[in-house]
């Protein structure tokens, strides 16, 4: 512990709380995640001015402007590559990126699988509504085939993303899932996620209660909840079940649900390890349509953490070791190069 | 005419030349590029003007020996001013018939053709398309020129005879055979060469000494056979006296930028994605790690110029690289560029299009596209280079404006200029424009919140950067209220920010030079109006048209956004005016649009530059018409 005792009083919520009025529909989910962010960062040890909000287009995309601190409300599908710039050029800066769906995965797509192979230092919540809320209804690449929009009147025949097996494919560091109604569930994930030092992606589900309400309610809705979610943490066996009474079992690499009984004990299920990348695969693939029969649970929490240098700290790095190595070259060198002529 | 030349104490025909053009002509592995350059350093070190024109095949490596695999490497050196790389040659070099058939056309009668025999066989003469049975070197089509036949090839395997290496890497010496050649030629030491040599192979001896060995072959050969009877004499320019280094239009972006981020104080960042004719400016300012220079390789064009406005926006000098079709991809992000107010460097190196069109080929046909080719009113400032070296001032004025008037800032440079190269009286460091970047750190509202769009004098916002204590806000792509920028959808307030953008665009016209006359007088008869790579074509015209007693003035245009605030007053004093362009008449029709006056446009769209000789042509006749 610091014997060092800080004068300013501690940050609260209500420091985070910008003065612009918040526009969301009534009862949309993005409300709660402002919320929970708000709550979450008076713990964190970032001066305020550190913190940077970067975002693209779509409702989710709006944060930006409730949070009193910096932000960039920047275009469609593009807050990764601004966010990159940023990062690159002052580390120190806490950089969280605020993203949907679509500008996700859709028009941002390229951006996204990019930003985490580089693995930059940056918070990626990305908002799943699995549809386009700000265009008024369309279906999204994370909707489920079939879906009725106003873009698909006979129903989507587009096969929808795994957006986690998408971010562990493309060498994400850091991947989580959690839900817009469950506060303390978020609160603990944007806690994990700022701990880890690296691109931390977190999917958030959230209901967009005009364009395709309750689409994510048997995970949220307490009569469904717990047969329906497999929340996990690392080191504990997989449970879940109304009274946690099933449980998830390894048959090889083939994920079995078990009733914990005399049969299968506690002791036999499968262990999460978040920092198996085989199992996380294995885990992110438990993306059942609750309508098959039977249907594997969803799982929530963190899936995946590895850790890697981050690429604005190999760019220090090597900044450094070629100045140490060569150092820095005066503009007047620069600018007569290695070879001049005299003209008299 | 024929003098004694002592050292050889052979007659030969010295010929004097003021300038003397060289044609490199091979096939893309054959070295040619490699070869004029080493010709050009050469000259220049010696004190020549010079100007280059690089032109080589958009495929890395077409089947050798076809046409489409003719890579050129064109030199005009002389000890008079030069301005361009010359209209026609008068000596070319071709290493095989491809060549041959690609570049004969531009000998001057009575020019020199040197041929390497060994690309005159059956094989290559069928890979250039010449019918069964003709061989231009025997049909009487090369009658017009003084031909010199080498069997290049046997002559650098004699002379590596005992070299130990194996007939493919011997004929790989052969371009520095034709080199020490010219050498001979042109009365041009070879030392520059054998340390450039003695540099690059310093690892591989062997490599190293063939090399060596080839081009002292080919001085040789020169100096000892009496093939050859006719030598040049070219004197030194007149230039003016200084410090000189060769350099070209993307290694002179490069650096400008550096100079400016320096001079301003703040880190440079590039966002770039690779695409010729742009990508030796990424290559270059990767190398400068040592000076803290951040260069990003982007995953695409949109990242490029995206997370150059970032790193603006955290408080480096943002810059992005592309050509034609990546400018076009970039056109979203830099409306948020405009809209946002983040300084931003855009440099666009046109090349042919549209499309894929002709990436390695020359065009100006982006000017419009910069100055109106985005969403909505997003008007920016745009400054074009006109010679490779002014590519540094053009870029570094680019950027002392986007820093100090908090706009991007577009820079075109083309293939010609980008990829040419001319001698460089460069500056020093410390005569260099300041450049003048403040971030604030205390709020600029006496009543407390910090207000990120109230202007100054100049229109200008004020800029700071995340990390600075109290000034948290936002910004972005929406419409944003005057002085608080909070999103705004108040329809009075989008028309007074559209106004206040153009006029702080348009304001930049007050901190930029005034048109002037580049050679010739005022009120001449017929005024040249140029922009960009032009130049060199344009003032060679109008000098000869001037000594030749024609009433001629070539005015050149640096900033093409906003204009300069006497243009249109200057203009109007000439009888006529003229614009020749590398595309279909953009400036014309903004000439036009803006002034209301008659100037017609002379447009050129080949993938080529202007030759001197046709823009002349055009003057006169258009000086001779009703």
């Amino acid at each position: 512990m610091s014997d060092i005792i800080s004068l300013a009083p501690k940050k609260t919520a209500k420091d985070f709380v910008s003065d612009q009025e918040v526009k969301w529909c009534p009862g949309c989910g993005d409300y709660s995640i402002l919320s929970q962010v708000q709550k979450v960062f008076p713990d964190f040890d970032v001066k305020k001015e550190n913190y940077v909000f970067i975002s693209g287009i779509g409702c989710s995309s709006r944060f930006t402007y409730y949070m009193d601190t910096y932000g960039f409300h920047s275009i469609h599908g593009r807050a990764a590559a601004v966010a990159s710039g940023v990062k690159a050029t002052n580390p120190e800066l806490d950089v969280w990126l605020i993203s949907g769906d679509g500008d996700s995965i859709s028009i941002g797509g390229n951006h996204f699988i990019h930003l985490m192979r580089r693995n930059f230092n940056i918070k990626y919540l990305m908002f799943n509504n699995e549809i386009y809320g700000l265009t008024k209804g369309q279906y999204s690449p994370l909707s489920q085939k079939g879906i009725v929009a106003k873009s698909t009147p006979y129903g989507s025949v587009d096969e929808p993303f795994n957006p986690l097996e998408l971010a562990l494919g493309a060498k994400s560091t850091f991947v989580a899932r959690s839900l817009d109604r469950d506060p303390k569930h978020q609160q603990m994930i944007f806690k994990r996620a700022h701990e880890h030092k690296g691109t931390a992606f977190v999917e958030i589900y959230q209901n967009c209660p005009v364009f395709n309400d309750e689409v994510f309610s048997p995970y949220t809705e307490k009569d469904s909840k717990r047969e329906e979610c497999l929340f996990i943490e690392h080191g504990m066996p997989m449970v879940f079940g109304n009274n946690n009474d099933k449980g998830l079992k390894l048959d090889g690499l083939k994920p079995v649900i078990v009733n914990i009984d005399s049969t299968n004990s506690i002791n036999d299920l499968w262990i999460h390890d978040e920092r198996d990348k085989t199992k996380a695969n294995l885990l992110a693939g438990l993306f059942d349509n609750v309508s098959l029969i039977p249907h594997n649970p969803r799982p929530f929490g963190v899936f995946y953490v590895e850790d890697r240098p981050t690429y604005e700290d190999d760019l220090t790095a090597q900044i450094a070791a070629v100045t140490a190595k060569k150092g820095k070259t005066s503009l007047d060198k620069i600018l007569s190069g290695e070879k001049t002529w005299i003209i008299a | 005419m024929n003098t004694l030349d002592l050292k050889s104490g052979k007659v030969t025909d010295v010929r004097e030349a003021e300038n003397i053009v060289v044609r490199f002509s091979g096939d893309s592995g054959d070295g040619m590029q490699l070869t004029g350059t080493q010709f050009t350093d050469t000259s220049a070190f010696l004190g020549q003007d010079i100007s280059t024109f690089p032109e080589f095949p958009a495929e890395i490596r077409a089947p050798i020996g076809t046409v489409a695999g003719v890579s050129g490497f064109q030199v005009n050196f002389g000890s008079k001013e030069i301005f361009t790389p010359g209209d026609m040659y008068d000596v070319l070099v071709a290493m095989n018939s491809a060549a041959l058939k690609t570049d004969i056309h531009k000998l001057k009668k009575g020019g020199i053709l040197i041929v390497n025999l060994a690309g005159f066989d059956k094989k290559n003469l069928k890979l250039a398309h010449y019918p069964e049975g003709i061989n231009p070197l025997e049909d009487g089509s090369t009658d017009d020129f003084i031909v010199y036949k080498i069997d290049v090839t046997r002559h650098v395997k004699d002379a590596l005879a005992t070299s130990g290496l194996g007939n493919k890497e011997m004929e790989r010496s052969k371009n520095m055979f034709v080199l020490g050649l010219l050498f001979w030629m042109f009365d041009k030491s070879m030392d520059y060469t054998i340390g450039f040599i003695s540099d690059k192979f310093k690892k591989v001896p062997d490599i190293m000494n063939a090399n060596i060995t080839a081009l002292k072959s080919g001085w040789n050969f020169g100096d000892n056979t009496e093939v050859f009877k006719t030598r040049f004499k070219v004197d030194v320019a007149k230039l003016s006296p200084g410090v000189y280094r060769q350099i070209t239009g993307n290694h002179a972006t490069a650096i400008g930028l550096i100079c400016a981020a320096e001079k301003a104080g703040i880190q440079l960042f590039l966002g770039s994605y690779p695409i010729t004719p742009a990508s030796d400016i990424l290559h270059e300012l990767s190398k400068y790690r040592g000076n803290g220079v951040k260069t990003f390789q982007a995953e695409d064009e949109i990242a490029a110029i995206c997370s150059a406005i970032g790193a603006s926006y955290a408080g480096a000098l943002g810059v992005t690289t592309t050509s034609g079709p990546g400018l076009s991809l970039k056109g979203e992000a830099m409306g948020l560029a405009v809209i946002t107010e983040i300084p931003l460097v855009i440099v666009d190196v046109q090349r042919g299009g549209p499309s894929t069109g002709l990436p390695t080929k020359t065009e100006q046909s982006d000017l419009l596209q910069a100055i109106y080719g985005r969403h909505g009113e997003a008007p920016m400032p745009v400054i074009a280079a006109a010679t490779p070296a002014d590519c540094f001032e053009a870029v570094y004025e680019a950027a002392r404006i986007a820093i100090e008037h908090m706009t991007p800032v577009i820079f075109l440079s083309d293939g010609y200029v980008a990829n040419g190269s001319e001698p460089w009286r460069f500056p020093n460091a410390a005569n260099l424009t300041p450049i003048n970047c403040t971030f604030i750190t205390e709020s600029n509202n006496p009543d407390g919140k910090f207000l990120p769009y109230k202007r100054d004098d100049r229109g200008v916002r004020p800029r700071t950067k995340p990390g600075t204590p109290g000034l948290e806000h936002r910004i972005g792509g929406l419409e944003k209220q005057d002085e608080t920028g909070n999103v705004s959808y108040d329809s009075v307030n989008h028309e007074k920010m559209t106004h206040l953008r153009a006029n702080k665009v348009d304001r930049v016209a007050d901190f930029i030079p005034l048109a002037k006359v580049d050679t010739g007088k005022e009120k001449a008869k017929i005024c040249i109006l140029g922009w960009g790579s032009t130049y060199g074509a344009i003032k060679t015209a109008t000098l000869e048209l001037i000594a030749e007693g024609h009433d001629v003035a070539h005015v050149h245009l640096r900033w093409v956004n906003p204009f300069p605030r006497n243009l249109g007053e200057l203009l109007k004093g000439f009888d006529k005016v003229l614009i020749p362009e590398m595309n279909m008449g953009q400036l014309c029709s903004l000439i036009r649009a803006k002034y209301l006056i008659p100037a017609e446009s002379y447009s050129k769209v080949q993938g080529l530059p202007f030759a001197v000789d046709e823009l002349k042509s055009k003057i006169v006749e258009t000086l001779n018409s009703k």
